[in-house]
């Protein structure tokens, strides 16, 4: 029968509608509840019909690792040296960055004129910003990072939109809390909660505090080289990472790592092969 | 004519067999290019158009799938000419090359050979200042009539020329932030060629449209049969809701018929190109993002998949771990999936169905753009591909945590979301899909038999992706020429038969499903490697890259992606690609525009145009 196939394509556009205030009336008006999981309903594999988000009385509920613009790392207002730049002035974000928008003056010594690990100025042109996260993603020191912010709208691009370093910086704090998963495993990576200098100058000093005692009580048992780091690691957060690794681990690591790399080269191999 | 000596022609087998049979029965007009890391012949510019011939008819590499212009500036001052042609059947490039001078640069066209060539050699005159004899059409394409100079060209220097490479030096250490709007355009920051005439930058492109084969001829032949109709030009665009973006249809009409058809575009060009030869190689990924930004994780898989291919020259070089293959080819499907619910809603939008068929598509493909933003970080932009692997490993959970900006909460494991997705709500939603649309009477009477593109017709105007397979050519760079881990998972390719818009539509929609069939696959893959690791080697910023040449090539869901990669290796100190080629699928696609228009209605043109799919992001590059 012609129009036929109009008529079932209709049927499925009632349906959409009537699945749009399913919702409503099954599960009295969930979507539109205050609770904190009201996205979890509408953005999960379950949802039905169609909804709109009220922006911008709410907004929908971004993912951790979501980037948007970078800023800058600097220590908490309760740290020992509070905010201190984790920036070393390294230079390699300004290098990695694909549109260069990112301009830094390495800091020097007032006294010797020497160059310190630390930025004098830091600017980003966020009008040329990409958002790429590449900044973030090879920076060395889990300095810059990439900002969950997108709320940006100005009266006047010229005055505000080259941010310095005043209006970049963010303590570590801000950072666990838009994103604890990814802050967790790079402190994991670190070895500690600390910027990884301090990281290395603590163990630094542990082992040869170590080296001390052991050399003082000649065949006593080597002391415990994880514990300075391990204090670290569990003074911000409750849920601390266990760093220091058992030397199993350890040995384990390094043989799958050695059969990723034989298993490879295998495979490069047959590759020319054929 | 043909040489006695020489052996019956290899239709099947390798490129060298090809390129041995080239050699012998054309000596001294076809050699061997011996540059490290090169491939492929170079034949004498002159010969160009029989070896081209004896290309096509005796060695059956039937399929050019790219040409583009190289400028050797100060590495042997030439201009070169670089094809890629396939075998429909299927099976690797055979990579030609002629060579010319840089101050007069001519060579013949091969758009008598290869229709497909068409808009490629009018990109190469317009960006590079080739001349092709035999053209038909030879006008500027992506910059305006009256243009002058050659943007591609080594020596040109762009508005706002700061340096030949980044990373450019003013950033750091002592960097100062500078707009770059405030430096004057014309200032000594521009640096024209000798013969630059700034009075020559006059606009006269619509006069050349105009005067070109297929819209001239206004009111020369005005006849009147017995239907009084009157012969118009009309234009199309740029700003059309029918033309997806800044694009312009220049259309002859009898009535309301179409005699002539000239798509003018370049609208969106900023020489995406250029920028890529003064990028690192790194800097390139994310700008791939903005050309096909629909798919963008197809784009990134295309781009690394060619600095492998340059990286594996290199003596030390391990292939991508296989937990990034499989994590690469899960998005590439799952974009196919997001581009095609895109595009056939869209096209549903140019038949008529306002938005209604556009928004249903949208809400799912919403859910897989949550997912890439929770992997990627980006919904569109993703930037997801490293050489060697990809950015991040797939997250356990996609979750937003309540924060300053959101206070809404989410908290879902991946591969359970993942599983939803693949094989209940995708599954349920396309065969919903199909039965709202397929058998919808007024869609059957727009599409079938409209727009009808032969496969002869495909293949030789270089067509690619479901345009190409609506026609019933069954070319799929997975199967034709496979990358990746495609050899071991099972699909189909589907094809249409009579190459009208509704074929076109069917492909799409199966497409859909075969993409449903590999990623049901690719799950258990999923959770045998997890944990594994998604990069090989070290994650390095500044990779070093060999000397040589590339094509990296993927099926794309428009069609075919190829990225033309020239390294000129530690040779010349810098990390930078000497050049850098976007074949874009939605670029080329458009030479069957005019021919699959001529004829039909107005109002069809506009569905054919949405047929074929095209993003200008991409097109004008
Ligand atoms: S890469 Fe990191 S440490 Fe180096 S300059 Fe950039 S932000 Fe600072
Ligand atoms: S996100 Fe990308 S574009 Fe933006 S500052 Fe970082 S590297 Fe540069």
């Amino acid at each position: 029968m012609y129009g036929l196939g109009i008529l079932k394509g209709l049927g499925v556009t009632i349906r959409h509608f009537i699945d749009t205030y399913k919702d409503d009336v099954l599960y009295g008006f969930r979507k539109y509840s205050k609770s904190q999981d009201n996205f979890a309903v509408r953005q999960g594999t379950q949802a039905t019909g169609a909804y709109t988000v009220q922006y911008p009385e709410e907004k929908v509920a971004v993912p951790e690792r979501f980037r948007f613009t970078p800023f800058l790392v600097v220590n908490d207002a309760d740290h020992e040296s509070p905010g201190e730049d984790w920036c070393t002035s390294c230079g390699i974000c300004s290098k990695v960055c694909p549109p260069q928008c990112i301009w830094i003056v390495r800091g020097t010594d007032p006294a010797t004129g020497r160059p310190v690990p630390q930025p004098e100025a830091f600017f980003i042109d966020i009008d040329i910003c990409m958002n790429c996260g590449f900044c973030a993603e090879f920076c060395p020191f889990d300095a810059i990072k990439m900002d969950h912010d997108y709320e940006m709208a100005s009266y006047d691009r010229t005055s505000v939109n080259i941010h310095d370093k005043e209006r970049l910086s963010k303590p570590f704090s801000y950072w666990m809390k838009i994103a604890p998963t990814t802050a967790t495993e790079e402190a994991d990576a670190r070895g500690g909660w600390e910027h990884s200098d301090v990281i290395k100058e603590k163990k630094k000093k542990a082992d040869a505090e170590a080296k001390a005692a052991a050399k003082a009580a000649a065949p006593a048992a080597p002391a415990p080289v994880a514990a300075a780091v391990g204090e670290a690691v569990a003074a911000p957060v409750a849920e601390a990472v266990a760093v220091a690794e058992s030397a199993e681990d350890e040995e384990k690591k390094k043989a799958e790592r050695l059969a990723k790399r034989e298993a490879a080269l295998a495979r490069k191999k047959a590759n020319k092969g054929d | 004519m043909v040489d006695y000596e020489v052996q019956a022609p290899p239709t099947t087998g390798s490129a060298q067999d090809a390129a041995t049979y080239l050699k012998a029965r054309f000596p001294g007009v076809v050699s061997d290019d011996t540059r490290p890391g090169f491939q492929g012949v170079i034949v004498q510019a002159d010969k160009l158009g029989e070896v081209a011939q004896a290309i096509r008819d005796e060695l059956g590499y039937n399929y050019l799938s790219s040409a583009t212009a190289v400028d050797y500036l100060g590495a042997g001052d030439h201009m070169e000419m670089v094809y890629h042609a396939y075998r429909i059947s299927g099976g690797g490039a055979l990579n030609f090359k002629v060579q010319t001078e840089r101050e007069k640069p001519v060579v013949p066209s091969l758009v008598n050979v290869y229709p497909g060539a068409n808009f490629q050699e009018r990109e190469a005159y317009d960006l590079y200042g080739i001349h092709f004899s035999g053209h038909p059409n030879l006008k500027r394409i992506l910059m305006w009539e009256g243009f002058a100079g050659y943007p591609m060209r080594k020596d040109w220097r762009e508005a706002y020329y700061e340096g030949e490479a980044k990373p450019f030096e003013s950033r750091w250490p002592a960097g100062w932030v500078h707009r770059a709007e405030e430096r004057n355009v014309f200032g000594s920051n521009v640096r024209y060629p000798a013969d630059f005439d700034l009075s020559k930058l006059t606009d006269i492109s619509d006069q050349a449209v105009y005067n070109s084969a297929s819209i001239s001829g206004m009111g020369v032949d005005y006849q009147q049969d017995e239907m009084e109709t009157d012969q118009l030009v009309v234009n199309m665009g740029p700003h059309h809701p029918s033309t997806h973006g800044v694009f312009r249809m220049v259309l002859k009409l009898d009535g309301e018929t179409i005699t002539g058809l000239e798509p003018v575009m370049g609208y969106l060009h900023r020489n995406h190109e250029k920028i890529g030869e003064r990028n690192t190689y790194l800097h390139n990924i994310p700008f791939t993002d903005r050309l096909d930004y629909i798919s963008s994780m197809g784009n990134n898989f295309g781009y690394v998949m060619a600095v492998e291919q340059l990286m594996a020259l290199g003596a030390r070089y391990t292939p991508p771990t296989r937990r990034a293959e499989i994590i690469r080819v899960l998005m590439a499907e799952l974009t196919r999936i997001v581009n095609h619910l895109w595009s056939i809603g869209f096209f549903l939008n140019d038949l008529g169905a306002f938005f209604t068929p556009m928004l249903y598509a949208n809400a799912e493909r919403e859910k897989i753009l949550d997912f890439f933003e929770a992997v990627a970080g980006s919904r569109l932009m993703c930037n997801y591909m490293r050489f060697g692997g990809v950015f991040k490993d797939i997250p356990d959970r996609i979750r937003s945590t309540a924060n300053l900006m959101n206070d809404r909460i989410r908290d879902y494991d991946t591969m359970e979301f993942l599983s939803d997705m693949i094989n209940e709500r995708l599954p349920r939603f396309l065969e919903e899909y199909d039965r709202y649309l397929t058998g919808n009477e007024i869609l059957l009477e727009r599409t079938v038999g409209q727009g009808v593109l032969s496969a002869e017709d495909a293949i030789a105007m270089s067509c690619a992706g479901p345009l190409l397979r609506g026609s019933g050519v069954a070319y799929d760079v997975r199967r034709a020429d496979p990358y990746s881990i495609y050899p071991e998972l099972d699909f189909d390719i589907p094809v249409g038969k009579q190459g009208d818009l509704f074929d076109r539509y069917m492909v799409r929609m199966q497409e859909m499903h075969e993409s449903l069939r590999i990623l049901r696959q690719l799950l258990p893959l999923l959770e045998e490697t997890k944990g594994q690791d998604i990069m090989s080697g070290t994650r390095a910023y500044n990779p070093r890259i060999p000397q040589g040449e590339s094509y990296g090539r993927v099926e794309n869901p428009k069609g075919e992606l190829g990225f033309y990669v020239v390294s000129w290796g530690d040779a010349k100190g810098t990390q930078n690609p000497w050049r850098y080629h976007v074949r874009a699928p939605s670029f080329i696609n458009l030479t069957a525009l005019g021919p699959m228009s001529v004829g039909q209605k107005v109002a069809d043109v506009v569905s054919i145009l949405g047929s074929i799919d095209i993003v200008l992001g991409e097109t004008d590059r």
